[in-house]
Formats: C-alpha cells, structure tokens, sequence
C-alpha cells in the first residue's frame, strides 16, 4: 500500500509544483517508489517542471475514462528509474476528476508504489479537493505572507473536514508546513514573517524551510526538481525536507541571516 | 545608507509584526466561523416561526450566538419581544 501525499496551499504562485517535482525526486532517490500525479487538469504544469513535457502521450483524465492503462500513461523519469509521472490533461475540463476515478487509479498506483505524491490546483474548487480527498498526509506549502497563511488555514479546515479520512472517522491527515520563499535577512529587519510567527498561527508539524533562492528558477527553466541542485541551498533545503518526512531529526538549515560583520553593516553591501 | 541602517536597527521592527497581528485576527475569525454547526440558521428560522405563532415578534427578534470556550460549545438565543407584551401582563 502506497502512502497518499498532497501538496496543497490554497493560493496559487506559493511552490507547489516545485515541490511536489522536489520531494517526489527525493523520496525517489532514496529507494521509494514513486509516483507524482499532476491534479490541475487544464492547466498542466508538473510534466514542464519535470522535464518530461515532450513524452507525454496519454493523462491522467485518458486514464479515468479508461482511454488508456495506467502503464501508457506513466512517464518514467530518465533520472531515477523510481519516479514516474502521471500528467494532467491539457484539454478537458476540470468536472473529468470523478471521486471514483481519481479512487480507482489511486488503488492501482497503490500496488506497485511506495509514495503517491499528488499535486494540487491552486483554489478550494473540484481539482483541489480531489488532490486532497485520498490524502494521508498533506504538506501545506506556505509564504511568509498575510494572503497565503490565511489561504493554508482555510486549507487545513478543507482537509479536516472535506477528506476521506474526515468522512470516514479515521485517523486524521497528518499535516506539515513547509515555508517557501523565506528570506532570512528581510525577517531579521521585521519586514517578512518569521518561521515562528507562522508556526504561531498555523501550529503544523514543521517540515522545512525553503529559501528564496534563484536555483528555483533556474531548475524550472532546465526542467530539472531543484532537489537536484546538491549546490543550492533550496536543493538542500528540499533534501531535509525529505529526511524529516521520512522521520530524520534533522536541524533547520538557512533559516538565519548569514551574520553580517560590523563593517559591512555600517557601511552598507 | 550602511550608516544610517546600523542606527535605525534599534528601533522597533517593521511591517511583519503588524502582518502578523492582522493575521491572528482574521485567522481567529475564520476558525469561529468554520466550527459553527450549519444547523444554525435554520434553527434561528424555526424558532421565530414558533415564538411568532404566539407572540408578533420581529423578524430580527430572535439572535442565535455560538461560542466555543475551552471545555464547551455555547449557544445562546436572545428574544427580543416587543414592548407591548409587557404592558399587557
């Protein structure tokens, strides 16, 4: 039985592919198999991200209406023989994630995987709440910014309520934070959220913090899960993320402003 | 610039502390919203509709207010009758 893992956030622009490209790549690396479903029929992202856009064939919704098999669809990364993608569809709309389609091709992709990593749509609507229906664990990506840990809070009341878990009276999504776009030096001047004062509003289970770093960009434009990027400090970032989930204790990286010394600080650079 | 920046430091911090306190508000407001039963409205309606059939009260004559306190859930009706039944009894 695969674990069911949701990146959701409620805003869109938060990171969301980029992590769910990230920490499918991780789990992958470390000798799970897994798979990452795109959720945002219409509007699909996760293949680019990926790198994989130009071998996509069938979807996800062609899979659903039985157009295709689950082994047409996957795509299998050419960098860890672990990872298979699963694209959303391009054309159709958003009404083809039925609750038991989406059901059924998450228990086939149960027997042959270890992790299910599905990346929602932005917004509350059908795409979003499908991502997150099957969930056993969510990973709610949040910036430090007022619009987007209001958005997460709505979310955490989406998932405690709206999901199979909640229907059924099972145990609870297990539910982490993971802080995108921090910059240490801007908390240190008052001007951006800090780790504590989100986790202050949102009390979740922190599973890491990832800083605003221009590896995100360039992985996006090279179709490469920044996770790869062993020299950045979001690659870093995403591979502790990736050990905590897995149950390391590990320290939070980047989290503080590199120290600054007297000189530099009066006059400037 | 550099010089002045070194100064300023001392002096309370910017913008995040305000975000942050707008943030706990709406987030407390939100939360109080979500956990209130969804049968709320309409047992606002059918208690009008039966102190109506004795008494004619207005249409905003019944508040219904739901509270979560630490240990227990409140919920308090307030009935406003009008002035004219009390000078008949």
């Amino acid at each position: 039985m695969a674990r069911i893992i949701v990146i959701t956030s409620g805003k869109g622009g938060v990171g969301k592919t980029t992590t769910a490209a990230a920490l499918a790549m991780g789990l992958a690396q470390r000798g799970s198999r897994t798979a990452v479903i795109d959720f945002d029929v219409g509007l699909r992202n996760l293949d680019l991200i990926m790198g994989c856009e130009r071998r996509v064939v069938y979807d996800f919704v062609n899979v659903i209406n039985h157009e295709a098999n689950l082994n047409q669809a996957l795509i299998r990364d050419k960098r860890c023989d672990n990872l298979y993608v699963l694209p959303a569809s391009q054309t159709r709309d958003k009404d083809a994630l039925t609750k038991e389609g989406v059901g059924r091709v998450l228990d086939e992709l149960s027997q042959g995987f270890d992790f299910i990593v599905c990346d929602s749509p932005a917004g509350i609507e059908h795409g979003a709440t499908m991502a997150m229906y099957y969930a056993d664990d969510a990973v709610v990506v949040t910036n430090p910014e007022v619009s987007s840990v209001r958005d997460s809070d709505r979310m955490l009341g989406i998932l405690a309520s709206k999901s199979r878990r909640a229907e059924s009276n099972e145990e609870p999504i297990r539910e982490f934070l993971l802080l995108t776009r921090y910059d240490a030096t801007r908390v240190d001047n008052g001007e951006m959220l800090s780790v504590k004062d989100v986790q202050d509003i949102l009390s979740l289970n922190l599973l890491g913090v990832i800083p605003e770093s221009k590896a995100v960009l360039n992985a996006s434009n090279a179709g490469v899960p920044v996770i790869l990027d062993r020299e950045s400090d979001a690659g870093l970032a995403y591979g502790d993320a990736v050990g905590r989930y897995l149950g390391e204790d590990l320290p939070h990286r980047f989290v503080n402003a590199e120290k600054k010394g007297f000189f530099s600080r009066l006059f400037g650079g | 610039m550099g010089l002045l920046d070194y100064f300023r430091s001392s002096q309370p911090k910017g913008s995040a502390n305000v975000a942050k306190e707008r943030l706990q508000i709406l987030v407390a407001h939100d939360r109080a919203e979500r956990h209130r039963p969804s049968y709320l409205p309409n047992l606002q309606r059918e208690i009008l509709e039966v102190i109506r059939k004795y008494v004619d009260v207005d249409m905003n004559a019944v508040s219904v207010n739901y509270e979560q306190e630490e240990t227990h859930e409140v919920l308090e009706l307030n009935i406003v009758l009008p002035d004219t039944v009390r000078n008949r009894a």
